[in-house]
Order: C-alpha cells, then structure tokens, then sequence
C-alpha cells in the first residue's frame, strides 16, 4: 500500500505552501509535490487601471520585497512611455534594489535559514527560530537584524518609507537625494562591512557540517538564468538575461524585458497554483532553470567590485562548473550582500549622485511593454499591454519562485528520498525537506499573486490516497 | 431711499448666544465663530447643494434634521451641532460612502491629502459594517493631462459646480439616479474628447483621488483649492 506525507504548512518561508510526500507500496519515497495553496490575481484585477498605478499597485504583492515589483513594474511603464530615465534616477534605483537585496537576504539568512544552520536540523523546534540564535550566538543574532535595518534604513532614506515606497515613478523617481541623506547612509557602511564578515566567517565555519545536506538539497545540474552586465559582472537592475546549461556554457545572451515573452515559457501543473518557468526552445520540463543568489553567481564572472570578487573566487572554488547544491544558495546570498554594501557605497560616490534632474516625461507611446530586474530571490519580469488612453488591457508578472518551481519540487523530492525512511519521518527529516525550500527563499505570495495565513503542512498519503499522517505547525 | 439696515437674526449653537446677518446659512454663522462643522461637498466659492449631508444639525423643537450649509437661521433657533445622534449618523454616512464604491486608499493617487480619509479619522470611524458593492466602474484616462475615477467618486458635486459657476464651461454634470448616478463630461463623451478646457479647476476641488492629474502619479498629489475664495475676491473687484 502507498502512503503520502503532507508537511503543511512549511513553515519559515515567505508565503503560504505545502509538501506531501507519496510513498510506494515498499514505504520507499515515489514522489514529492511542493504545493504553493493561494490565488491572489493581481494580473486580472489590474486590467483597467491606468499603467501609470501598476507600480504602487503590484508593490502591494509583497511586503519584503516592494521594491522588486516597483521597479520592474516601473521598467514595464517605461517601455509603454518610450522614455530612458535619467541617469541619477537610474542610479537612485539601483541603490534601492541592491539595499532591498541586502535587506532581504538578511531575513532570509538569519531570520529564516540560520537557526537550521547554527542550531542544527534536529534543534529542539521551540528554539529554531531567530531568537534562539541571538541567545546563542548574540554577535550573529545583531549583526542580522543590523543588516537588514541597513537596507530597510536606505530604503526609507531614499523613498520615505521602509514598505510599500511610493518613491520609484514611471520615468524616474519622485525626489532627488539629499546631501545629508546621503552622509547618514555612507555613515552606516563601516558597521554593515563588520556584520557581513561576521557572516560569511560563520557560515563558512559550519559549511562543512552539512555535508549530506549539501548531497542532496537539490542537488543536481540544471540551467541557470540571471542578469548580466556586458563585461560579465552582476547586474540586479539593468542588463540583460543570460542562460546557461549544467556545464556552464552559453545557451543564450542579451534576453531584454521585451524579448522574455518570445524565449520563456509558463507551464502549469494541477497541484500548484505557482507556474512552471522554461526556456521555449529546450520545452518543459527539459528547459527548466533556476534563478536567484545561486544562478547570479554561477552565471558571471566577477562582481565588480573588489570584495565581493574575492568572496566569489573563494565560491568558485567549490566546483569545476556551475554550483549545483542548492545549499549554496545561503553562501550566494551572503556573498551578494557584502556586493551590494560595497556597490551602494560606490554609488555614492557618484559626482552626480545628487543631481535634481531625476524624472522623465511621456504619455502613451507604445501599446506593449514589458520590464525587468533581478529581485532577491532572481529574475521578475512584469509585462503589460494598454489601450490607447494607457489603461491596462493585459497584464503578465513571471516570478522568481516560478522560475525555481521545478527545481523546487525536484529538489523536495531529492531530500525526501534520502530522509525519508520506511514510511515514516521525524521531525528533524520533515524540518530537512523543509529546509530545501528555505535555500530558494521562495516567495509564495509573490508567485501566486497568497492570501490569508501562511505557513506550510506536511501531510503523508497512502497509495490508494488516504491521509496516513499530517504535520501542522 | 436709505437702505435697510441688517436684519440681525440672535440664535442659540451648542450653547453660545450668536448673532448673524439675515439669509446667513448655519454653516457659515458657526465658521464665523469657530465652531466646526464637518462637510465634504461644501467648498468656500461655490454654492451649496446639501449633497453629502455630514453638516446635519439637530434644531431645538423639530424632528427633523437640516443640513447646515442650507439651512438659514431664523431668530431664536438653538443648534445642536455635535450630539451623540449626529456622531452617529455622520459615520453611517462615511460608512455608505466607502461601501458605496471602490476606496482603496493604500494605492490611490490621494492617499495622505484625501478629505473623505481624513474626514473617516476625524469621526473616529474605524469599520465599515455595510457590505461593499465592489462595482466595476470605469476609469477614463482619455484626457491629456488628467484622469476620472469613478470608483473614488463621492458625488459631491464640486467638480460640476467649479466648472459651471467659475470656469463658466459646464463641462462635468450628472446622469443618472441614485444608486447609478454618475458625473459625466458634456453628455457622456470622453473627458479628452469633450469641450473640456483643460483649466484643471475640477481636480483641485476634488476632495478624494477621483479626478487627479497624470503628471502627479506617485508622488504626493495634494489638491490648492485655495484659488477659489481668492478668484471670486477679484472678480467681485473688477
């Protein structure tokens, strides 16, 4: 008789989903499903609007990571208009993309991932969370939540507000830096170097630990997607999309906003409401990739700037190709963070960084647009078509959770079958296959446009279907 | 022929002893003497029609309730401006008002400057117990620089009025009854095709993000009705 494990819901994520976990008559692993459980809609609701309210409106999405859909949303608004924004405007956004980055790299890291990593996987599950890491590490447990005060803190300097700005505008942003503004930001930069050192020095500490885990947290060789600058660097806000194989090779360059619809796929499946990204010309599932932290950084070639690039050689030392276990991706998330402390300091440093001249002008000069960027968790193209008077008529948002959907679900599938055992799963196991998704740092409620409560259930299912066991946090 | 001396009206308003000027309205005779009154459709420059209703007062010895900026005072009155009965009824208002139609006010163009949202706060109301209608109704962005939105109109009417007694193009009007009223420009033709002067007078009397201005989108988008007050001083001069 078959069994199925449901874990719902999975806890520590952004968002609301659910594992189960189909077992074959042996009580050997047969398959895993990573369900994500809500629709939201914001594609449908938004036709009719005026494009010129899509970045406030689909901002709304998510409470972590506003700024991605501002700014995709805003790119996408751009495109309609037919307008190149100034450059200290572009410069303005990049600085609010990379500090969200660092902001939410830090939640996902500390808040969400460290107590599996500095407490254990088997820790008592009262204590894994971030307040069980700041009784036993403190020095870890502050230097997160300063980090992600650095971001949120930028993030308001520039916008007014930590969530749900209303700064970034079609063509710009709405108000220039100011110099004292921007004092109190580079005033904060010594204490956020300290806190990501201390980062990546503990991390690199407890790597090592979790050798099993790294065997199997999805781990296997896929295509990977990110944005690049033309000299191979990493680029969060511009660029373009480059796609390459498990090897490393070049699949292919130079993917603009506008191009995205023409190479990338969505295909659904019946047990999630979260779309399965793929390249059109690979088909799906074969032309399935991930994106994110893990994707940037096996795609480029350097980071651009000086410590980074040397966070990334030590990275690259982990495999001859592409870094294929999706444990990695914490290690990814922290190497970005020390990229983005130093870029939003170089960016500062811009002569023109204070410059007045920050918005652009346009009515409706195109019925099609589309935009991207790389938000945290990786690629967000958002695309619309409008009317003539500029109301929204179709609208597309492709997310990053949906383009790591089905190395998700494989990687669930991967870490059930190796925790699993005999039909039956303890706590420390279930908290592992949740753990898998915790490296993707998904975020559901962006990727279904999630409503209501959140956290995810594990339930175990027969073969013939009936419910043998149910998790519930 | 000399000229009549003013007919001084002496009237009763939450318990202060008040003389106003014949034909004076409640309204006016309580700005005059600092006792507040709330009103939405009310604007100092145009005329009063009594459409929103939140300037209701009690007067001593009748059941009825009379809007303030319509009602004229009349010798001996004794107003009521502020009982627990009005309280009520002016959050009964706002609460239809929300429900009525589609007030988002966390993504709409007015958030922050918006006189129905600062009204709701001032009454203290904190829920809205109607269901909401949630109608789909346009928006029509057809114009070069502004935008309607119908789901954060109020009916107020100061657009309509604006347009007709001072700008002097009677563009906006009403169609329609009740429930399925709605403004409208010229006899129902898109904003941007209709003999719209583009003077923008209607937007910055609009007291919610219903009519707004494209360039404004984004960023904090207050309205200056202050012109009007200032508009008629001058015209009356000349």
């Amino acid at each position: 008789m078959t069994q199925t494990i449901t874990i719902d819901p999975v806890t520590r994520l952004e968002g609301h989903g659910k594992i189960t976990i189909q077992l074959n008559a042996e009580g050997e692993v047969a398959d895993a499903h990573f369900h994500v459980t809500q629709v939201r809609g914001f594609e449908k609701f938004s036709e009719g609007r005026p494009f010129y309210e899509m970045p406030a409106l689909t901002a709304r999405i998510c409470g972590i990571c506003p700024v991605s859909h501002l700014l995709a949303s805003a790119k996408a608004c751009e495109a309609i208009m037919s307008v190149r924004i100034p450059h200290t405007a572009a410069q303005l956004r990049r600085m609010l993309n990379l500090a969200q980055m660092v902001q939410s790299h830090a939640l996902s890291f500390f808040h969400l991932s460290s107590p599996d990593l500095l407490l254990g996987m088997e820790s008592d599950p009262a204590q894994r969370h971030i307040f069980g890491v700041a009784a036993a590490r403190p020095d870890l447990g502050r230097a997160g939540i300063a980090l992600r005060r650095f971001g949120q803190h930028i993030i308001e300097l520039l916008g007014t507000k930590r969530i749900h700005t209303g700064w970034v505008i079609p063509g710009g942003v709405a108000e220039p830096l100011s110099a004292a503004k921007r004092d109190e930001m580079l005033a904060m930069m010594p204490e956020a170097y300290a806190n990501i050192g201390l980062a990546l020095a503990a991390y690199k500490q407890i790597a090592d630990k979790f050798q099993q885990e790294i065997s199997v947290f999805a781990n296997f060789p896929t295509n990977y997607l990110g944005l690049v600058n033309e000299d191979d660097s990493i680029e969060f806000t511009d660029g373009a999309l480059r796609l390459i194989d498990t090897k490393g090779n070049l699949i292919e360059d130079g993917i603009t906003a506008q191009r995205f619809p023409e190479v990338i796929g969505e295909a659904v499946e019946p047990y999630s409401y979260t779309k399965f990204v793929y390249y059109k010309p690979l088909g799906y599932p074969e032309g399935s990739y991930r994106v994110g932290p893990l994707a940037r950084l096996n795609i480029v070639k350097k980071m651009g700037t000086p410590k980074a690039d040397q966070e990334l050689a030590e990275f690259k030392q982990i495999a001859a190709g592409p870094v294929e276990s999706s444990f990695f991706y914490h290690h990814a998330r922290l190497v970005e963070v020390m990229y983005g402390i130093e870029k939003i300091e170089q960016i500062l440093a811009d002569p023109l960084i204070l410059d007045k001249h920050v918005r652009a002008t346009a009515g409706v000069n195109r019925l099609d647009g589309a935009g991207q960027i790389e938000a945290p968790r990786g690629t967000l193209n958002h695309h619309y078509r409008v009317d003539d008077n500029g109301k929204i008529t179709w609208a597309n948002l492709v997310v990053a959770t949906g383009h790591n959907n089905n190395a998700m679900n494989r990687g669930v599938l991967q870490a059930a079958k190796c925790y699993v055992r005999d039909g039956k799963f303890t706590e420390g196991a279930l908290n592992r296959v949740e753990a898998v998704i915790r490296t993707f740092d998904p975020c559901l409620s962006c990727s279904t446009h999630a409503y209501g409560q959140m956290p995810l259930q594990m339930t175990l299912l027969s073969a013939d279907g009936e419910v043998v066991d149910r998790l519930v946090r | 022929m000399t000229e009549a001396p003013f007919d001084v009206k002496t009237l009763e308003i939450d318990g202060r002893e008040l003389s106003a000027r014949r034909g004076q309205t409640i309204l006016e005779v309580a700005r005059e003497n600092d006792i507040n009154i709330p009103t939405l459709c009310n604007m100092e420059g145009l005329s009063n029609v009594g459409a929103c209703r939140l300037c209701l007062v009690e007067i001593k010895g009748s059941n009825k309730l009379l809007p303030a900026c319509v009602a004229t005072v009349s010798e001996g009155m004794v107003v009521s401006t502020n009982t627990e009965r009005l309280q009520k009824h002016r959050r009964n208002i706002l609460e239809l008002l929300f429900a009525e139609r589609n007030h988002v006010c966390s993504v709409c163009v007015s958030n922050g400057h918006c006189e129905l949202q600062s009204m709701a706060q001032d009454q203290g109301l904190t829920h809205v117990r109607m269901p909401y209608r949630n109608p789909h109704l346009p928006v029509d962005a057809s114009h070069e620089r502004f935008t309607v939105d119908h789901n954060r109109c109020i009916l107020c009417t100061r657009c309509v009025r604006v347009c007709g007694e001072i700008e002097g193009a009677h563009v906006w009007d009403v169609m329609g009854r009740g429930i399925d009223s709605m403004v409208i420009t010229d006899l129902h033709e898109d904003w941007g095709k209709s003999t719209c002067t583009r003077c923008g007078k209607c937007v910055q009397v609009c007291p919610t993000g219903a009519l707004f201005d494209k360039s404004k989108i984004g960023s904090d988008h207050p309205k200056y009705p202050d012109f009007l007050p200032y508009l008629n001083l001058m015209r009356e001069a000349r």
